[in-house]
C-alpha cells in the first residue's frame, strides 16, 4: 500500500509504480501526465480486474442461468454498491450506470425536465459550466418553452451568491451546478446552493465529474436530487459513469432509452417498465466498464479520499507559487477554495504553443477551451493552457512544467 | 523524431512575431472568416481583386503562432496570383502539411516549404491549413465563415 507508514500520507513514488503508463517515456523525456481533468490514468488493480472479468468471467449479465452468467452478473452489482457506498447513497437502486457525466445530465434533463417543467418555468446553471451542462438544458428548455438563466461569476472564478439568490425564486426548477468547475479548479458552495434551492422547490443536479476523486461526496449529507460522475477521470476505463437520484424522483422519471432489460414485460398492445435502477439501463451494459469502475473505487477508497485531498492540496499551493513564477505567466481561475486545476495564459504567447512546446518536454497538459467556450468569453481568452492534477503527481511534474515554461519563452518571446 | 525546430523554424517566428499585411481592409472585394475550434484561433481574410488576379490580401484577428505565420506568408503568397494559381497553391501546401514527413515540398510552394515541418505534428495541422481554408472560402463565396472541424 503506497502510503508512507510514518506520517500516513501518500507515498507518490510508490502510487506511481503502479499505474503502468507514467513509465513511458515521451519524445526521450519521463512523462510529467498533468493533464487528469481531462482522463486519469489507470492503476494496476483496475488493468487486472478489467482483464480478469474477460479472462474469467464473461457473460452477459441478468437473465442467464449458467454459472458465468452468474458471476458476471454478481461482478457488476457488487460494482454498483461499491459505487453506493462511495457516495453514500441509500441504496443500490439508486444508482444508475451510464456512459459517463454528459450522459447522465442527458438523462435527467430529457426525462425530469421535460416532464417537470412547463413555459415559464426556470432552469438554473452557472457561467462556468461545462458544455454538458449547458446544451442539455438548452435543448429541454427548447422543448417545453421554459427559461435558462445564468448565476454569473466574479473574476476570481467565483459563483456571485447575492446574483444567485437574485435568480431563484417560485418558477426555478432546476438548478445544475458544477461541484468542481474544469475549467476553473472551482469548488461550489454547493451545501449552501442545495439548501437555498430547496427552500424554493427547486431540486438540484451537481455534475461532480472534477470532484469525486479528488475528495469525499456524500450524497445524503450534501442532500442533493441527483449527482453525476464519469469512471475515467476516476482512474476508472471510458464508456462508463453514474447518475445518482433520489428514489422518489428516479421512479417518477419517464424510461430514457427503451428495450431489453427496461422493461417487465413487452406485448405489442402494451409494454410495462422494470423497477429502479434497471428502468434506466436498457440493454446490455459496460459490463467490463463498471467492474473497472468497482476496482477504481475501491483502489481509491483504501489510499483514502481525504489523504488524496490533502496531498492534491499540498502540490496544488506548490503549483500555484511555481507557475506564478514564471513571467508573464497569469492564472485564470483563482478562487478561495480551488481543487487541483491550474488554467494559466502567458502574455504573447497561444495556449496551443504552450502546449507544443511542452510535451516536446515530456509534459502533458491540456489547451483549448476545455468545453467551457462561455467561461474563456468571460475572460476574454480564445483558450487557457490547463494542468491538472492527481493522486500519483508530484513535485516533480510541477518542475518539468516550469522548466518547459520556460523553455516556451526562449523559443517564441 | 520530430524537433521543435522544424516546427518554430526563425522564418515562421519572425512571421509570427512580425506579421505582414496584418490588418483590416477598407474596400475588400471578399472576406471570410476562418475558426479554428480546437484552440481558439480565429482569422478574417480579406481580399482585393482585379479581374481574378489577387490584387492583395490582409488578414487580421487571434491565433497561435503558426496560424498566425502562416497567415502572413500566405498572404504574401497569393498577392499578384490568380485565383486559379491560389488554388494551386492551397492544393500543394495542404498536400505538404498532410504528407509523409521527409517527402520533397512541391517547388511551387516557395518559401512556403518552411512549414513542411508541420506534418509532425499533427495537432498543428488544422492551424497551418486555417488561413488557407479561409481564402477558399474568400474565394469561393462572400463572406462566408469555414471551421477546421
Amino acid at each position: 500500500m503506497a502510503t508512507g507508514a510514518a506520517s500516513g500520507e501518500l507515498d507518490s513514488a510508490a502510487l506511481r509504480s503502479e499505474f503502468p503508463i507514467l513509465s513511458e517515456t515521451i519524445r526521450g523525456k519521463p512523462l510529467s501526465y498533468l493533464d487528469n481533468a481531462a482522463t486519469t490514468q489507470k492503476p494496476e488493480a483496475v488493468l487486472r480486474a478489467m482483464d480478469g472479468y474477460y479472462r474469467t468471467c464473461n457473460a452477459n449479465i441478468h437473465r442467464g442461468v449458467h454459472l458465468l452468467s452468474e458471476r458476471a452478473t454478481d461482478q457488476y452489482e457488487r460494482a454498483r454498491s461499491r459505487v453506493r457506498s462511495f457516495i453514500n447513497a441509500a441504496g443500490d437502486h439508486e444508482i444508475v450506470f451510464v456512459r459517463g457525466t454528459t450522459e447522465a445530465i442527458n438523462l435527467v434533463a430529457a426525462t425530469f425536465g421535460r416532464v417537470r417543467l412547463k413555459p415559464g418555468d426556470e432552469v438554473l446553471v452557472s457561467h462556468m459550466e461545462h458544455h454538458s451542462n449547458i446544451v442539455p438544458w438548452q435543448m429541454v428548455c427548447g422543448l417545453t418553452g421554459a427559461k435558462l438563466r445564468v448565476i454569473p461569476i466574479d473574476d476570481a472564478g467565483q459563483l456571485v451568491m447575492e446574483e444567485f439568490d437574485r435568480l431563484l425564486n417560485e418558477r426555478t426548477r432546476i438548478v445544475s451546478v458544477v461541484h468542481v468547475s474544469n475549467a476553473l479548479g472551482t469548488v461550489n458552495p454547493v451545501g449552501q446552493i442545495i439548501a437555498k434551492a430547496h427552500a424554493v422547490g427547486a431540486r438540484v443536479l451537481l455534475d461532480g465529474a472534477q470532484a469525486v476523486a479528488h475528495m469525499p461526496v456524500d450524497v445524503e449529507a450534501l442532500n442533493c436530487d441527483f449527482y453525476a460522475f464519469s469512471g475515467h477521470k476516476l482512474y476508472g476505463p471510458t464508456g462508463i459513469g453514474v447518475l445518482y437520484g433520489k428514489a422518489e424522483l428516479l421512479d417518477a422519471m419517464p424510461p430514457y432509452q427503451g428495450g431489453g432489460d427496461m422493461i417487465s414485460s413487452v406485448t405489442f398492445e402494451g409494454t410495462t417498465y422494470n423497477t429502479l435502477p434497471a428502468k434506466f439501463e436498457a440493454g446490455t451494459p459496460h459490463i467490463e466498464g463498471a467492474i473497472g469502475l468497482g476496482a477504481a473505487i475501491e483502489y481509491v477508497q483504501r489510499l483514502g479520499l481525504d489523504r488524496i485531498e490533502r496531498a492534491e492540496a499540498r502540490l496544488l499551493a506548490y503549483a500555484t507559487d511555481a507557475l506564478q513564477s514564471v513571467p508573464g505567466v497569469r492564472l485564470i481561475g483563482t478562487a478561495a477554495r480551488k481543487a487541483g486545476i491550474l488554467s494559466f495564459v502567458m502574455d504573447g504567447v497561444h495556449p496551443h504553443d504552450i502546449g507544443t512546446i511542452v510535451d516536446q518536454e515530456g509534459v502533458a497538459i491540456r489547451t483549448g477551451h476545455h468545453c467551457c467556450q462561455p467561461v474563456m468569453a468571460r475572460y476574454g481568452v480564445p483558450a487557457t493552457a490547463r494542468a491538472s492534477l492527481a493522486l500519483y503527481n508530484d513535485r516533480s511534474d510541477i518542475d518539468a512544467l516550469v522548466r518547459a515554461l520556460h523553455r516556451v519563452r526562449e523559443v517564441l518571446l | 523524431m520530430s524537433d521543435l525546430r522544424e516546427l518554430y523554424q526563425e522564418v515562421i517566428l519572425d512571421h509570427h512575431k512580425h506579421p505582414r499585411n496584418f490588418g483590416p481592409m477598407e474596400d475588400a472585394d471578399r472576406v471570410a472568416t476562418g475558426h479554428n475550434p480546437l484552440c481558439g484561433d480565429l482569422l478574417r481574410v480579406f481580399l482585393k481583386l482585379r479581374g481574378d488576379v489577387i490584387e492583395s490580401a490582409r488578414f487580421e484577428g487571434s491565433g497561435c503562432a503558426i496560424s498566425r505565420a502562416s497567415a502572413s506568408m500566405m498572404t504574401d503568397a497569393v498577392k499578384g496570383k490568380t485565383v486559379e494559381e491560389a488554388e494551386k497553391l492551397f492544393a500543394a501546401f495542404h498536400d505538404m502539411v498532410t504528407g509523409e514527413p521527409g517527402a520533397e515540398p512541391d517547388p511551387a510552394l516557395g518559401k512556403l516549404a518552411v512549414f513542411s515541418g508541420v506534418c509532425e505534428f499533427p495537432a498543428r495541422v488544422k492551424c497551418a491549413s486555417l488561413a488557407w481554408r479561409t481564402l477558399d472560402a474568400a474565394l469561393h463565396g462572400a463572406n462566408q465563415k469555414v471551421s477546421t472541424e
